[in-house]
């Protein structure tokens, strides 16, 4: 190729850079089967290891009997809490500061919680084996309804803690209650309150869901006694962090753990935390000598792995007769389920739930949030969302319609009158954060054009007085959604997992030949990392993306960071890429002015090379350069050329973005039918659109499936129901929407490429328009909010309540 | 456990085996045959990811046990490229149309759709959407994967015209 005579437009091409619809390089392996999850693993003399699991919800264990498993062939261990008890390992720590049972001991406290962990040469026999396993139990009665957890002469939960008056996050009023979190001006938001002309108040829950990822959590740990060096396979979204704990909870040196995350099939924030699986994997191939695989199936990962949500907000907002909101007080009671597990940064045990405020200018807010123990899984993880701001945005999303309802106004309207408008960014909201850019208004009025807003309302007001004339038994909902996620965790300044401050990483090497290897500390589960960093390398120092190979997942060769969830690969380790490839080419600058004879003031960049100003003839390529500073580097510089980044983020990122779904209910059958889903989205810099459009609409149909029929359910024996694919709503091809999907393009000021991250913005943003449009279509029957799920039978039950099943 | 043996075909090769009568397709194909394309998304028959070509249909590998598939002819994803390396066109396509993102269920999907095209050549998207409704997707929300499907047809149907021409 002519590197002269090439016009810019084809070198550009040539690069596949930021903004491109790449490709994407992983395709290459997982369309052939040739992906590599755990489960594909297999190492010599590999056992493994299945679970026996509680089959109630609250019970005491009065005697565990092995012996009829410990005897059947084939099996090699059999560990209980007595075994792990002299390791210090049945209980473990979690990341909110609390500790969970590894294997219960006296008491279980969910149904399908660990007792014992069989060992054997195959999975059937593992399988057979736990069966055999005899438990004695002591039922207990058991607390499934968290409004009840602090209520007189309930069963008590945690014995282990029962007299502790101090949790990690301060005072507990009651031995079933974990923490109260405050914030926000209690004073002020009263009088506001007390001066207000409207008022609305409502119970806005959010169900218990799961995110169910396709692949099941599963680890295969390898213990070399002779050097001392344990290797843990695994399904990790954060490998550097489980490898500190694993040294922090093993005594094994950091260094002689060895933690990968091979190819991860879907991770939603299933895969963030540690699981009683890894540590037992870990025991097991301890105490055996040989390689042990855990994989769990998919009744134990609905419920036993990391549930998300289970909050329920009391929401009130304060507002004039005109239509400007004046407070915002919400109180949440939150169900963590039987220990405290969730994956939030350590200071923050309700996530950055103070982002409730959402995308309005409120003068002033107050929020509270209790945790309390109930007999249920463990978790309350961030489900495709920054922490609790999916819970957030539905509360907010939610009151504003409400309200709208209240006032006799349109929904749409009633936002617009109170948007942040883009003059006051950086804008500091009531609750604390920094609000980075924004122009809500531009975004909201782009998706009320495109959908033609004001002639669907027209239409439903004809539908809504042919419903009354008996003419039709349908109705229909219009949902407006306007959100403001928060993502990127983010600044040490405020934001760290087990006082580990949550920056990432990027290392980024070339080689002689101009083939670059980079490896971040994030790890990919879907999210393209391979294809879309290599393009921001691409356009930072002028390599072909197809020249860039990206590496994560191995806490051997990747640099220290804090992993994959909360959108924050593109917050954090996107932008430590960029500003290691900055330092690249800071370098590279001097080799090119040395080889041209030129003092470095003189050179500039121009897409692929260093050029001379003035002069676009005489230039190096990348490739020139790299090759000159392996072989001849310029006098006093050193040879190679390569840069790594830790990037500590000065503030998150605040992408937004205005969704609206238009719905047809037929009230004879409660179902529901998205007409039309239509999403913008502002994610500052578009990296890759095509991956922001895959993103997109993942994270709308799982958004869909929430609003529209999940829930993990318990009796009021703490039986789980409902924890297959039997019973929880996956959508298929058939019951999926269509999704048209548009932008706006708002940078971030403080990122070095402006990008703000989208993994999560469907899911925060689309479960309250789904719910807004169920909402709406009930509204004229007299509804002012309906609980999700919003599956057929409860729509049926919504409209016969209200009186419209004839 | 006392072992059957059993003979059969898989992409293209012939196959013997002891396998106990318990074992289930999809962990024989895993696991003796170290055929990992073929994933486990579920315990109930639901997810699809575990979709193999078995005798001219598509199956749930993890609902069959391996002794059933006596006889058979079956074919995984790893059996879908060419000798040669050249992808088939639905292995093209979904890369073509970001028809996935974690990968897991790609397999699965690949391998029903190679089914339903057989089936219905040219089909519409309903047709499609009805035809996949037995595989799960959780990352791509399917609108990518019907387009990858309607890819594959175009392609194919455009290569036999070629075929014809010639
Ligand atoms: S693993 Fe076979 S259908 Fe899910
Ligand atoms: S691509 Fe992840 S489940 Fe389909």
């Amino acid at each position: 190729m002519n590197e002269i005579s090439e016009t810019r437009e084809a070198r550009e091409a040539r690069l596949q850079g930021l903004g491109c619809k790449r490709k994407r390089v992983e395709d290459i392996r997982f369309t052939q089967g040739k992906g590599s999850y755990v489960d594909d693993l297999k190492l010599p003399g590999m056992l493994f290891g299945d679970f026996h699991r509680s089959p109630y919800g609250h019970a005491r264990v009065k005697s565990i009997d092995t012996s009829k498993a410990k005897a059947v062939p084939g099996v090699l261990a059999v560990l209980t809490a007595a075994d792990l008890k002299p390791l210090k390992l049945d209980w473990m720590p979690t990341l909110a500061g609390d500790v969970q049972a590894v294997l219960a001991g006296d008491k279980v406290l969910f149904q399908g919680q660990e007792i014992a962990f069989v060992v054997a040469t195959d999975r059937y026999i593992a399988a057979d084996a736990a069966d055999l396993i005899e438990v004695e139990y002591e039922e207990l009665p058991a607390l499934v309804d968290p409004f009840k957890a602090m209520a007189e002469g309930a069963p008590i939960l945690r014995e282990d803690i029962k007299d502790k008056t101090e949790g990690a996050h301060g005072k507990r009023k009651h031995p079933n209650h974990i923490f109260t979190w405050e914030i926000g001006d209690h004073e002020t938001t009263d009088l506001a309150f007390r001066d207000a002309e409207v008022t609305i108040k409502e119970l806005i829950s959010y169900q218990r869901v799961h995110p169910c990822p396709l692949e099941t959590c599963q680890s295969v740990a390898s213990f070399d006694k002779i050097k001392g060096e344990l290797t843990v396979w695994g399904t990790f979204q954060a490998p550097h962090v489980v490898r500190t704990v694993a040294a922090i909870l093993s005594g094994i040196p950091e260094h002689k753990i060895h933690v990968i995350a091979p190819d991860i099939g879907g991770g939603f924030g299933n895969k963030v935390g540690v699981y009683p699986g890894y540590v037992c994997a870990i025991v097991a191939s301890i105490v055996t000598g040989r390689p042990v695989k855990w994989v769990e199936d998919r009744i134990e990962n609905l419920s036993a792995t990391a549930f998300a949500r289970d909050y329920h907000m009391t929401t009130e907002i304060a507002a004039t007769k005109a239509g400007k909101v004046t407070g915002l007080r919400v109180h949440v009671l939150a169900d963590h389920g039987a220990f405290d597990a969730c994956a939030d940064p350590s200071k923050w045990p309700a996530g950055f739930f103070n982002i409730v405020t959402g995308s309005y200018d409120f003068p002033t807010a107050h929020v509270t949030v209790d945790g309390v123990y109930t007999n249920k899984a463990p978790g309350g993880v961030a489900y495709r969302c920054s922490f609790r701001v999916t819970e957030a945005a539905y509360c907010i999303e939610r009151a504003m319609d409400i309200l709208a309802q209240k006032l006799g106004l349109d929904p749409a309207e009633l936002r617009m009158r109170n948007f942040i408008r883009r003059e006051q960014f950086p804008y500091h909201s009531a609750l604390g954060w920094e609000y980075d850019s924004g122009d809500y208004h531009t975004a909201m009025q782009k998706a009320l054009d495109t959908v033609g807003y004001q002639a669907l309302r027209a239409e439903q007001r004809a539908k809504q007085e042919a419903f009354r004339r008996g003419e039709t038994r349908e109705v229909m909902g219009i949902g407006v959604s306007f959100f403001t996620e928060i993502v990127g965790a983010g600044p040490s300044k405020n934001c760290d997992i087990l006082g580990i401050a949550m920056f990432d990483s990027a290392e980024i090497r070339i080689h002689p030949t101009g083939a670059v290897i980079a490896r971040m500390g994030t790890k990919s589960q879907g999210q393209s990392h391979e294809t879309t960093y290599a393009q921001i390398i691409a356009s930072e120092i002028g390599i072909p993306a197809d020249d860039v190979m990206v590496e994560e997942g191995n806490t051997d060769t990747a640099p220290y960071g804090l992993g994959t969830y909360g959108s924050r690969s593109t917050p954090t380790a996107a932008a430590a890429t960029a500003m290691a490839c900055r330092k690249i080419k800071a370098k590279a600058q001097m080799i090119a002015a040395h080889l041209l004879e030129v003092h470095h003031d003189d050179v500039e960049f121009d897409i692929d090379r260093f050029r001379v100003k003035g002069m676009p003839e005489r230039f190096k390529t990348m490739k020139d350069i790299a090759w000159t500073a392996y072989n001849a580097p310029p006098p006093g510089l050193e040879p190679g050329l390569e840069a790594v980044s830790y990037y500590d983020p000065p503030n998150m990122t605040y992408p937004f973005g205005a969704y609206i779904c238009v719905m047809d209910i037929d009230l004879d059958t409660g179902v529901a039918k998205v007409r039309r889903f239509y999403a913008l989205d502002d994610c500052g810099t578009r990296i890759n659109p095509m991956i922001i459009e895959g993103q997109v609409h993942g994270g709308l149909t799982e958004a869909f499936a929430i609003a529209m029929g999940q829930e993990i359910a318990y009796d009021e024996i703490g039986n789980v129901k409902g924890a297959s694919f039997m019973d929880f709503f996956l959508p298929t091809a058939v019951e999926t929407p269509k999704w048209e999907t548009d932008f706006t393009v708002t940078p971030s000021p403080h990122h070095p490429i402006g990008a703000k991250g989208v993994g999560e913005s469907p899911n925060v943003g689309g479960v309250p328009a789904f719910s807004n449009a169920v909402n709406d279509a009930l509204a004229f029957l007299g509804a002012t909010h309906i609980q999700m799920p919003h599956d057929a039978w409860r729509i049926w039950k919504a409209a016969e309540a209200l009186g419209a099943q004839g | 456990m006392a072992k059957t043996a059993i003979a059969l075909t898989v992409n293209g090769e012939a196959v013997e085996a002891l396998v106990e009568p318990r074992t289930l397709l999809v962990h024989f194909l895993r696991e003796q045959l170290n055929l990992t394309g073929t994933h486990i998304g579920c315990d109930t028959t639901h997810c699809g990811a575990c979709t193999v070509d078995f005798d001219g249909r598509s199956v749930k590998s993890c609902t069959l046990f391996a002794v059933q598939a006596e006889g058979a002819e079956i074919r995984t994803i790893e059996g879908m490229a060419g000798a040669d390396g050249t992808l088939h066109p639905l292995q093209e396509g979904f890369r073509e149309m970001h028809g996935l993102q974690c990968g897991f269920c790609t397999p699965g999907m690949i391998m029903r759709a190679y089914r339903l095209l057989q089936e219905n050549p040219r089909p519409t998207e309903d047709e499609i959407r009805t035809g996949m409704a037995g595989n799960l997707c959780r990352c791509t929300g399917y609108q990518n994967i019907v387009r990858a499907i309607q890819f594959a047809a175009a392609k194919i149907a455009g290569d036999s015209l070629q075929e014809a021409a010639e």
